[in-house]
């Protein structure tokens, strides 16, 4: 009888402590453990800061509190997967994913359009995802993979004064389809500025990458672009730093280019680039408020000690969009207590301005950009940033910069096309 | 000399320094394996708990202090010290010595005479503990390793290759002295197991264990100074592999790298694992250079294995290890 009573209380406290029937579910499907955590473990903390700063201070979204079930999924497909199933009929129902892994995401397109669930893979994922007509469910704002790999190219191009007909240009790449991802597009640009192009792949996790450094040592590009995840980053610095690559050559896409990846090679990452969708630092107002309303009162997730970082920042970002895409999705329908479909009705008509961010203490956090039935990926911009050592802090050197969709919308078109004809979708938004 | 020769050579001279690398994790399992017919699964996650040990005492970093701050309200982060290299790795071993007794006591002590696979099986639960504890200990951010040892292009073999053939060699700095000390570590283990009591003692145990019992050897007291030597061995592992990528839970992966040079040099020998991670250095270099581009390249971490097994099929017991006779 003991035994029952405290069965019956543990199982009271779990569904206390469980999301109540009438919360906005966000499942988190977070990696806190094994060889990427120290990636996920920012992006997640951010995510969940801002979520509990928006229950802490405004009271929840138009009044009704965000629950968020966390999952570990280990950066493991399979697990992912699992979390994906264990959630989404929490409480009222998930309202959207943000899988932080390629290789989840990709396994998660069809089974989130099969249950109706908006996936918001912010910068990684299908990037042809970004064509709505045929994903409806999936969202790749504000940017994706082959809008990174235009925009490397133009600030090269910029760099080197428009001509990089006499260059050559090598991609280091994670040997899975996140890495392979920009490869398509660098090819067509190749073709368009006249650069070569050096493919040199790296198997995963990445920790021996002497080969692939003495060729890049041996054929001597000009640039080398890197997409690249975890331990495969670190090493990559530093071997390029041992072979003395010029650092300021050496550019990263935006999962490449954070503290993670430049501050166990120490000096030598010095100059190191990349690019970045979200602004990193804690110079901006909405700390203030974190600070008042989460981290002083002992809510931080994790340890607390994140916060500023590239990581959490863009955490934090993807935790923004999705308020305010559910504030529109209740703006849209009139009601506060949102479903799925209605999530997705408001990421479809979201849109941010550079007064939208000041509003929220965010400005100039990310680009302005607007979503559409048909368009789910946004403009597509992104900053370059720069690693300084001595002051162990990213250097914003651009602004925003708009991606070549002169060759890119034709290749979105024609994947998504093949997608479609594949999996039998019609097209929707005509 | 044309250029590709030069290449190739280049690439053969960084294949033999990957390879010395690679024989570093694989001695720790030779050692536990020779000494106590255990395969070491936990000998990756060793490395990089010893690491990250050296890393927490340098730079005095409170252990399980984000635990302790959760569960007492406390802000409990550093001791405040920075200690040099040495007195680090020092307390370090002691820390892995430590981790060898309870390893005996609280494991090896009650699964004597049970079948190898036991043992096998106890280290896989001992390899996941330990990442935990690891995780839980000392916290799960990247930390970059600096114990002075020099890294980057040796500028010497550099300028002279250059005055030589007109291209200059890379050669990184770490590579060299991992080679080194890789040396000055087989020449102990041999001095150590041939001229010294507990090393003749060693080998007994390893012989035969219930002839060196009959003879008064302890065999609980062989199996702590085995974990022991190993942790010390995992801990250079570390150090090395540390030093190229930061310590990090991927560290705990570099058993992979081990695995294929096992297989090749047998899992009994020392010498074994050394020319077994030679081997297997420079062919999957050489292989990535002149195969990869033709097949896409990433070679490395499957021709490890079918290099292994390629072996296999000529020496099943590995090049060094010892013969198998049964006997019906």
């Amino acid at each position: 009888m003991k035994k029952l009573k405290l069965a019956t209380l543990a199982l009271v406290g779990a569904l206390a402590a469980g999301p109540a029937l009438a919360d906005l579910v966000f499942p988190s499907l977070s990696y806190r453990t094994g060889p990427y955590a120290p990636n996920g473990i920012p992006f997640a903390d951010g995510y969940a800061d801002y979520f509990t700063l928006i229950n802490e201070r405004d009271g929840g979204i138009g009044g009704i509190k965000i629950a968020m079930p966390e999952c570990e999924t280990g950066y493991n497909t399979e697990k992912g997967v699992e979390c994906y199933e264990s959630t989404k009929d929490v409480g009222t129902g998930a309202l959207l994913y943000q899988p932080l892994s390629t290789g989840i995401t990709y396994q998660l397109i069809p089974k989130a359009s099969a249950d109706g669930i908006p996936v918001h893979s912010m910068g990684y994922g299908r990037t042809s995802a970004s064509n709505g007509k045929v994903f409806e469910w999936i969202f790749n704002y504000p940017t994706n993979y082959w809008n990174g790999a235009s925009i490397a190219i133009k600030y090269i191009l910029d760099q080197e004064g428009g001509d990089i007909s006499d260059k050559k240009i090598a991609l280091i790449y994670h040997n899975s389809a996140y890495g392979k991802e920009p490869i398509r597009t660098l090819e067509e640009l190749s073709k368009k500025h006249g650069f070569e192009f050096l493919q040199i792949p790296v198997d995963p996790p990445g920790q021996e990458q002497k080969s692939q450094w003495l060729q890049i040592r041996q054929q001597k590009p000009d640039y080398v672009l890197m997409w690249g995840w975890g331990v495969q980053n670190q090493v990559a610095i530093q071997e390029a730093a041992n072979i003395r690559f010029p650092m300021d050559h050496f550019i990263g896409i935006w999962w490449s280019g954070s503290e993670n990846d430049t501050l166990p090679v120490g000096d030598g990452a010095d100059g190191y680039k990349a690019l970045n969708m979200n602004l990193p630092g804690k110079d901006l107002p909405i700390y203030d408020d974190l600070k008042t309303y989460v981290y002083d009162k002992g809510l931080a997730a994790g340890a607390g000690d994140q916060g500023g970082t590239v990581l959490y920042n863009r955490g934090m970002y993807a935790a923004i969009l999705a308020v305010e895409a559910a504030k529109k999705a209740q703006e849209i329908h009139g009601v506060a207590q949102i479903t799925a479909a209605m999530m997705r009705d408001g990421m479809e008509a979201l849109e941010i301005t550079d007064a939208d961010m000041e509003a929220l203490g965010v400005p100039g956090f990310g680009p302005e950009f607007s979503v559409s039935c048909a368009n789910h990926g946004g403009g597509g911009q992104a900053i370059v940033q720069q690693w300084d050592a001595a002051s162990k802090t990213w250097n914003v050197l651009t602004d925003f910069i708009a991606p070549d969709t002169e060759v890119i919308q034709p290749l979105i078109d024609a994947d998504s096309a093949a997608y479609a004809a594949e999996a039998g979708i019609e097209e929707r938004c005509n | 000399m044309p250029d590709t020769l030069l290449f190739a050579i280049e690439v053969t001279l960084n294949g033999l320094m990957a390879g010395v690398l690679y024989a570093l994790v694989a001695l720790g399992f030779v050692l536990i394996f020779k000494a106590s017919g255990v395969f070491n699964y936990a000998q990756g996650v060793m490395a990089l708990f010893a690491a990250l040990t050296l890393v927490g005492i340098m730079e005095g970093q409170v252990p399980f202090g984000h635990l302790l701050n959760v569960i007492f309200g406390t802000e409990l982060t550093t001791f405040g010290w920075t200690l040099p290299s040495v007195v680090g790795i020092l307390l370090t071993m002691g820390v892995m010595v430590v981790l060898a007794i309870l390893i005996e006591k609280l494991i090896l002590k009650h699964l004597v005479n049970q079948p190898d696979i036991i043992l096998f099986m106890a280290t896989i639960g001992l390899a996941y503990f330990m990442e935990g504890f690891g995780d839980l200990m000392w916290g799960s951010d990247i930390k970059k390793l600096d114990v002075g040892l020099p890294q980057g292009i040796s500028d010497v073999i550099d300028t002279t290759t250059f005055g030589w053939f007109g291209y200059g060699f890379f050669i990184d700095k770490l590579d060299i002295t991992a080679t080194v000390v890789a040396a000055l570590l087989v020449t102990v283990l041999v001095l150590f197991s041939q001229y010294t009591k507990q090393g003749r003692a060693m080998r007994a145990v390893a012989d035969d264990h219930q002839a060196a019992l009959s003879v008064g050897i302890s065999l609980r007291f062989i199996w702590v100074l085995v974990w022991s030597i190993a942790g010390f061995v995992a801990l250079v592992a570390g150090i090395m592999w540390g030093a190229k990528s930061g310590v990090q839970f991927s560290l705990s992966l570099i058993a992979l790298k081990a695995l294929p040079v096992l297989m090749l040099g047998g899992f009994t020998s020392i010498p074994g694992a050394i020319v077994g991670g030679l081997i297997i250095g420079v062919g999957e270099k050489l292989f990535e250079f002149f195969i990869g581009p033709m097949v896409g390249g990433a070679t490395e971490n499957w021709f490890a294995y079918v290099l292994a097994l390629l072996f296999l099929v000529f020496r099943p017991q590995g090049l060094f290890g010892e013969r198998i006779i049964e006997r019906v």
